[in-house]
């Protein structure tokens, strides 16, 4: 016998004791996928005979059962179910995770049984029980089709069970080995001009013979069409005609929309109320022959509820499609994709308010579906409604997939008038769709990155990430990236100095760079600036409101410009803009927005409080204190006592002291207008269609020079190229570092000159800092040169730097790649959560 | 880092025999965070100068205990601190304890002194003196009063007994800086009472000296000046210092009161304080049988910890237990355990966020968590002008985003209640000013069926 059940399914063996239930499944289903009654029993009981701790094992059993059915894994329960009420629980539970219910009978003769079971030194219940079990079964038997069991297969013989062989077969709704491409349309509603019109700007040709169509595409793309082909609109017939040859000539596939099923029961006789445009299809079916309703009928009949495609990354369905029901079948399935979900309330106008699945929704798939009647497609947590209302004088659209562009074309006139609710939202209650969840951020979380796998949150920096996130971060729409930590090189065995460009060559030597860039480190403070062309880019991509165009924001995900400063940020943003239509930067990278990684001057703009308060007064109190000191040791000494040495040690001291209070005088100047700020771009992170990471950074050091000219706000920032093997080539740029640390700079940053780089043992720091001696005495104190001191500073360990550098850059990058590839929002703040989570990793401040 | 003691005693020198330190010598202490030089930049008959110099190691400072940058840089090796302290009480103990064997009549007896403190922390001149001149002495500054700065070099003169100069060196140093170096425990009170002694008690800046001495650690200040009056009443931590404070204690509570009679009035038995810091409302809640389940939501992890603390959850018995909830969680992102719930009170959170982050607090609060009710509370910014604390257009905490005019509050209030299918009543809570409100507005959503 061919027992063909789907492969996601609740398979129930149904047998008296002794049946050979057990035997079967370990012959057919992986170890695994059987849950055994008796195995449950051991589990709780230590023994499997235990008859007193059945109630256990069956709980235990639903448990199983329920985290397996839940995984969407096929599971057998193996007891001996030979009771209804018993049954019956396992049909809801199926039923409860859109599982087929499947039985397989062993209805063997009840001596069989009773031998087996004598031979078994376990089984001494006398063959009352086995009996008992017979007896029961046979009166089930005639049942197991109403009791809800879909597939059902009986065994009258040993040999008979012997002989079977169980075949899995997939889900109609199962198409994850098609992978497209695809051109998904939304609610047509008889709009057959718009449609033709529509395959046309998508490439396809259409042929008409008579009453057939022929559909083609050259590249060999077809159609998926999201259901309610029919009512409303005035060529419904050929509508149907257009999809269905379509379909059967394989160029598409077409789910049910709501009002296909509706047609289909008036089509098979049943009384139907001729609301909604159903009158409209039924009048220009009237002059079709008999013949053509069949096919219709048939057509429709056939139709699938929805369909997962390509490795399971999209999905369509009419009305949407949850998560938990996706490549699964039921009724409730069914019922969902033809008209989603209503909460039971009604609207102010009367309709049915929607469950909102697609806010909560958290799939993998992309999800694109119709059936609600939008202005304008947008999506939401990777879901898409694709219904802009034709018939209603919206527009007919259609998704390219992979590509995920939109592509419309206007309707000719108002087809059907819109009764319902208005089909342009108010503008201001166009709320983005993606609020975030709690559980998209909180407890332990495990990112997958492109460039690290699998980078770990621990759950109490997740816990310390969300208490910052929320207090002080910018809207998350904004948010989609946070720069990474950078280390410093290691530092040198002697000598007056703690950091030295030879070390970082060294570290990108060793790791097999051939070639890095020395970039000047500019001392300010980090900024990321998302900048777009105009208010509307503003609002269709990062769902903005009241106008804003862009965003200036901390390494820590801060408005840059808050509290009094909060006129900048619209002046900077517009000097950017203005610097980028003078370049051409928008139409040579064909964007309308970009992404900058910037360095913003001076330091006291964002620190102004702890410049003052900390920094400045340090060298306020030193200077007054080692004044008096260095008078009172000098006078001790003109009377002969023997300070001299000591009069020495606080002379160096209070030279170091005014040493710091240049450095830190050197990044602070008094800003009144935007023109006293200094804003200093180094990578150009992003642009609509791409994540530079492939760039290397003389191309991001090219086009922000380009950027820069012209405007004294926007500074260049110097650099040198420097191949690594080559003794002269070093000597050069740390020939240019010790000049630019001697002219008060902070420093420079070394960078492999590509801008993702990979030793054998995985990512290269993306970049390591090599800063100067007189600008580290802001970080080590303004006595860190003395000899005793430095002594001691040198032991540092940059290990955990490192590792967090690494992560961050990959968390960052990540972020990015998701924001450009349309992911929805949760999965792009994932990433840049996690970094704000590694932040909170407690390291040396100082590196 | 620099004191120096002179005196135009005759003989001068004789300032060597009090201080038991050599005028012809330099001498070195190690001490645990560097060293102490003992010299004399003047040493003649009309006048004698000791300076007691530190040098204290930058380094070994922060070693081990930095955790944000700004640790390390500090302006500790260079000011008069409580390093200056155990500096005295270790360099010139007996001269601070009123030993001296070779000059012993000159111990108790008032000697015209002058003490030279090189940078001592202080916001300004008057600090210094409100401490000083009760004492008797003669306060000279440098820079003087007009400059800026957080440091000044000061100059005390006064006819004082050494000893008597010394231990108010010893107390008031640390009192200025505010910043001990060592952990604070009971031993401190000890120690203030004893240096204290003669002159502290009727000092009028007592009980800021006993709680800035004692790191304003409330409890060991209010023994501490229960042992230095009989008679002292100790105020509320801190009364000295935020005359505002006390008033904003009380409308906390008042305000307390209103929300947990208006969520009483609700009918509502399962409730959620959003932004429940320490858990006072929670707590309230509790003693009210109503409430069958309370949960207190905050975004910090650290308040949540101090509710459990204050809130004794590990010793409560179990059923009072399981009544309670404390969770971490915020206004911004939605949150499935917050559904469900008849009731959910935000006091005194809303103005801590970002206006551009309230309609996403709107949504989480009146579209997902969905209650039956929901009280709010926020400062009236009018009354604002009530707080002699608040300067013009300022708000009443440094975290505070945004505060709300009644006006403000209402149109912001019936928009979402419109919005949301609610329905809003007002209130004001505490004392009404008839042109400006009360300090506290609260509004009850309830939601239409």
């Amino acid at each position: 016998m061919r027992i063909e059940i789907p492969e996601y399914c609740l398979v129930v063996l149904v047998g008296a004791s002794g049946s050979g239930k057990s035997t079967f499944a370990a012959k057919h289903f992986a170890p695994t996928e059987v849950i055994s009654s008796d195995a449950c029993r051991a589990l709780v009981s230590d023994d499997a005979t235990d008859q007193s701790a059945t109630r256990d094992a069956f709980e235990l059993l639903e448990f199983i059962a329920r985290k397996r059915l839940a995984a969407r894994r096929l599971t057998v329960v193996d007891a001996t179910n030979v009771r209804p009420e018993d049954r019956a629980k396992l049909v809801r539970l199926a039923r409860e995770f859109h599982a087929f219910a499947v039985a397989i009978v062993f209805d063997l003769p009840e001596r069989v049984c009773q031998d087996r079971n004598a031979r078994r030194p376990d089984r001494d219940f006398g063959p009352r029980v086995v009996h008992n079990h017979v007896r029961l079964l046979r009166r089930s038997l005639k049942r197991l089709g109403r009791e809800g069991f879909r597939y059902r297969f009986q065994f009258r013989s040993e040999a008979e069970a012997d002989a079977a062989v169980v075949e899995r077969q997939r889900l109609w709704t199962d198409r994850r080995d098609d992978a497209g491409p695809f051109d998904i349309i939304g609610d047509v509603h008889g709009c057959c001009d718009e449609l033709e019109a529509l395959l046309s700007e998508l490439g396809y040709r259409v042929e008409r013979d008579g009453e057939r169509f022929g559909v083609t595409h050259p590249d060999a793309r077809r159609l998926v069409f999201l259901g309610d082909l029919v009512d409303r609109g005035p060529r419904v017939v050929d509508c149907l005609r257009l999809v269905m040859d379509a379909v059967a000539a394989g160029v598409a596939l077409c789910v049910p929309g709501n009002h296909e099923t509706k047609l289909l029961r008036h089509l098979r006789g049943r009384r139907v109320t001729m609301t909604h445009g159903l009158d409209g299809t039924v009048a220009q079916l009237e002059a079709e022959p008999p013949a053509f309703h069949d096919r219709v009928a048939q057509f429709i009949d056939g139709l699938v509820s929805h369909y997962l495609f390509d490795d399971g990354k999209l999905a369509v369905a009419h009305a949407g499609m949850k998560r938990e029901m996706l490549n699964r079948s039921s009724g409730a399935v069914r019922e969902f994709a033809l008209y989603g979900e209503t909460t039971g309330e009604t609207d102010e106008f009367g309709f049915p308010v929607r469950y909102d699945w697609a806010g909560e929704y958290r799939g993998e798939a992309m999800i694109v579906y119709g059936h609600t009647p939008v202005a304008e497609a947008q999506w939401v947590n990777g879901t898409i409604c694709i219904d802009t209302g034709c018939v209603f004088g919206g527009k007919l659209t259609a998704l390219r997939y992979p590509e995920r562009e939109l592509v419309s074309v206007p309707a000719a006139k108002v087809y059907y008038p819109a009764t319902s609710r208005p089909l342009v939202p108010d503008a201001d209650t166009d709320a983005p769709g993606d609020i975030l969840a709690i559980d998209d951020v909180l407890g332990k979380r495990i990112v997958d990155t492109r460039l690290v796998p699998n980078i770990t949150v621990r759950e109490e920096n997740a816990a310390a990430a969300l208490e910052v996130m929320s207090r002080f971060a910018i809207q998350p729409n904004w948010l989609i990236y946070l720069p990474p930590t950078m280390s410093p090189c290691a530092t040198r065995d002697s000598g007056e100095l703690l950091e030295h460009p030879a070390a970082a060559f060294g570290y990108y030597r060793t790791n097999g760079v051939a070639r890095v860039v020395c970039q000047e480190k500019h001392m300010g403070s980090r900024a990321i600036a998302v900048v777009c062309r105009d208010a509307d880019v503003a609002r269709t991509r990062f769902g903005a409101q009241g106008g804003t165009t862009g965003i200036v924001y901390t390494r820590t995900g801060r408005r840059f410009f808050g509290g009094q400063l909060a006129g900048f940020e619209r002046q900077v943003l517009d000097r950017l803009r203005a610097a980028a239509d003078r370049c051409g930067l928008w139409e040579k990278l064909e964007t309308p927005w970009l992404i900058l990684d910037c360095e913003l001057m001076p330091w006291s703009v964002k620190a102004a409080d702890l410049v003052r308060e900390q920094y400045a007064s340090v060298a306020d109190a030193a200077r007054l204190g080692l004044a008096r000191a260095v008078d009172a040791l000098e006078r001790a000494g003109e009377r002969g006592a023997d300070t001299a040495e000591l009069a020495h040690r606080f002379r160096d001291k209070a030279d170091m002291v005014k040493g710091y209070a240049a450095a830190v005088g050197r990044y602070n100047w008094p800003v009144d207008t935007v023109d006293d700020l200094r804003l200093a771009p180094f990578h150009l992170l992003a642009t609509e269609a791409a994540v530079h990471d492939d760039k290397d950074h003389g191309w991001h050091m090219a086009q922000l020079a380009d950027l820069c000219q012209g405007d004294g706000l926007l500074t260049v920032t110097d650099y040198r190229v420097v191949d690594i093997g080559d003794e002269a080539s070093c000597g050069e740029a740390i020939a240019w570092w010790e000049e630019l640390t001697a002219a008060g700079g902070e420093g420079m940053v070394v960078k492999p000159w590509d801008f993702v780089a990979r030793s054998g043992q995985g990512l290269v720091q993306p970049a390591i800092k090599c800063r100067g001696r007189e600008y580290l005495r802001i970080i080590y104190g303004p006595e860190y040169t003395a000899e005793e001191n430095l002594a001691r500073l040198r032991q540092r360990s940059l290990g955990a730097k490192r590792s967090l550098a690494r992560r961050e850059f990959a968390l960052g990058l990540e972020a990015l790649h998701r924001f450009v590839e349309r992911e929805p929002l949760r999965r792009v703040h994932e990433c840049v959560f996690a970094v704000l989570a590694m932040e909170s990793e407690p390291v040396d401040p100082r590196l | 880092m620099l004191l120096t003691v002179s005196t135009t005693h005759s003989p001068a020198t004789d300032l060597g025999y009090l201080l038991h330190k050599n005028p012809a010598r330099v001498q070195c202490f190690e001490l645990s965070f560097g060293k102490a030089h003992v010299f004399y930049p003047e040493a003649s008959e009309e006048r004698c100068t000791a300076a007691l110099l530190l040098d204290v190691d930058p380094v070994a400072l922060v070693r081990g205990r930095g955790s944000t940058s700004t640790d390390y840089v500090n302006d500790r090796p260079y000011v008069a601190s409580s390093f200056l302290s155990v500096a005295i009480a270790r360099v010139f103990g007996s001269a601070l304890g009123g030993r001296c064997r070779d000059r012993p009549e000159l111990v108790g007896k008032p000697l015209p002194l002058a003490a030279g403190i090189a940078a001592l922390p202080c916001r300004s001149g008057d600090d210094v003196r409100e401490l000083f001149e009760p004492l008797g002495y003669e306060v000279d500054l440098e820079p003087g009063d007009d400059a800026s700065g957080n440091y000044r070099n000061v100059t005390l003169t006064g006819r004082k007994p050494l000893a008597e100069l010394l231990t108010h060196l010893y107390v008031l140093i640390p009192v200025l800086d505010g910043r001990k170096h060592y952990w604070v425990g009971d031993a401190e009170v000890d120690k203030l009472i004893a240096r204290g002694e003669g002159w502290l008690e009727d000092h009028p800046r007592r009980d800021l000296i006993v709680r800035r001495y004692l790191k304003h650690r409330g409890n060991l200040a209010n023994d501490a000046l229960a042992r230095l009056a009989e008679d002292a009443h100790p105020g509320s931590p801190d009364s000295d210092e935020r005359p505002a404070r006390e008033a904003f204690v009380a409308l906390a509570d008042v305000r307390l009161a209103a929300v947990a009679r208006a969520l009483k009035e609700s009918n509502a038995t399962r409730v959620v304080d959003f932004g429940c810091g320490e858990g006072r409302l929670v707590e309230q809640l509790l003693a009210d049988p109503q409430f069958q389940e309370v949960v207190g939501v905050d975004v910090s992890v650290r308040a949540l910890e101090t509710a459990a603390r204050r809130l004794r959850l590990d010793r409560m018995p179990e059923r009072q237990r399981r009544r309670i909830k404390l969770l971490q969680g915020t206004m911004t992102y939605r949150d499935r355990r917050m559904q469900g719930f008849d009731a959910v009170a935000v006091v005194e959170a809303l103005e801590h966020l970002d206006p551009d982050r309230l309609g996403t607090f709107e949504r989480v609060l009146f579209e997902f968590a969905k209650p039956e009710t929901v009280v709010v509370t926020t400062p009236n910014r009018e009354y604002n002008v009530r707080y002699p604390g608040i300067p013009a257009g300022g708000l009443r905490h440094s975290d505070h985003r945004f505060e709300w005019t009644r006006a403000e509050f209402a149109a912001w209030a019936d928009a979402v209640a419109s919005a949301h299918g609610y329905a809003v009543a007002f209130e004001p809570v505490g004392d009404v000013d008839e042109a400006l409100g009360a300090p506290t507005q609260m509004g009850t959503f309830r939601r239409c069926a």
